[in-house]
């Protein structure tokens, strides 16, 4: 995990500044955001907990941000994850990606590159086969963002 | 231009009951259709956006992916070993064409 200093604040503060004037074009809001999680959930209750999203509180490149996320499951025919997605509040897609898992596969856990345009808080929602969801969040501060306006 | 470059990394073989990681890579830009070449035209969206794992025939990971995965997406997960049986990875792109990598996954008491 690294570690804040001054210099990475500095320059993830200058990169969002500079984003900020970059993604005037169909970026995800916060309500945009929040859409794209209610049409998965279909407005069930959201819990806090099960799933842990594990993604750099500073990211260097936001062209390429690695993650993982796990949900505790014991995975069985009764009780298992069947999805996970990954929503953004900022890139001009909120849904980023849905995993889906089976009873077979045991485990539920992933890891893979996001792209992040900009510094912001990322979602992680699991879908349980009882149909209740399970959320974790994360603030990431991307320095350099994921070009998304044509340069 | 079919999908090529494929690659999978994990064990041949394991004792059953073990907890196997399985790495994938496919080499593709995953193109977001957001970004003009140099005589300002659009260049249009081109992203692998499904892949798939099966063990013995069962679907045990599946995943829908959009612009907002990396280039060359990178996809590790992890299964259970059961059974000696071939594992199928498929790799689909918006125009319906596929990269296949088959692995067997030898499973000894």
């Amino acid at each position: 995990m690294k570690t804040l200093t001054r210099r990475t604040l500095i320059l993830g503060a200058g990169a969002s500044a500079a984003t900020a004037l970059l993604i005037g074009r169909a970026a995800a809001t916060t309500q945009a955001r929040d859409a794209a999680v209610a049409e998965l959930t279909g407005g069930a209750a959201i819990k806090d907990g099960r799933v842990r999203l594990t993604i750099p509180a500073v990211a260097e490149n936001g062209l390429s941000v690695y993650t993982t996320i796990a949900v505790d499951s014991p995975m069985t025919e009764a009780d298992h994850v069947r999805a996970i997605h990954i929503i953004s509040e900022k890139n001009p897609i909120a849904r980023l990606f849905t995993a889906r898992f089976s009873p077979r596969s045991r485990v539920a856990k992933l890891s893979t590159n996001l792209r992040l345009a900009s510094s912001q808080q990322v979602t992680a929602l699991a879908e349980m086969s009882d149909g209740s969801f399970w959320r974790d969040r994360k603030d990431v501060i991307v320095t350099i963002a994921a070009c998304i306006d044509g340069g | 231009m079919a999908l090529s470059n494929a690659r999978v990394s994990m064990r041949d073989a394991a004792k059953k009951g073990e907890i196997i990681e399985i790495k994938t890579l496919i080499r593709h830009p995953m193109e977001t259709g957001y970004r003009v070449d140099h005589m300002g035209k659009p260049i249009p969206r081109d992203i692998v956006k499904r892949f798939s794992a099966t063990y013995a025939g069962e679907p045990v990971f599946e995943m829908d992916l959009t612009q907002g995965v990396a280039a060359n997406p990178f996809i590790a997960f992890s299964i259970v070993a059961t059974d000696t049986a071939e594992m199928v990875f498929t790799w689909e792109n918006e125009a319906g064409e596929t990269a296949v990598v088959r692995r067997t996954l030898t499973v000894t008491e």
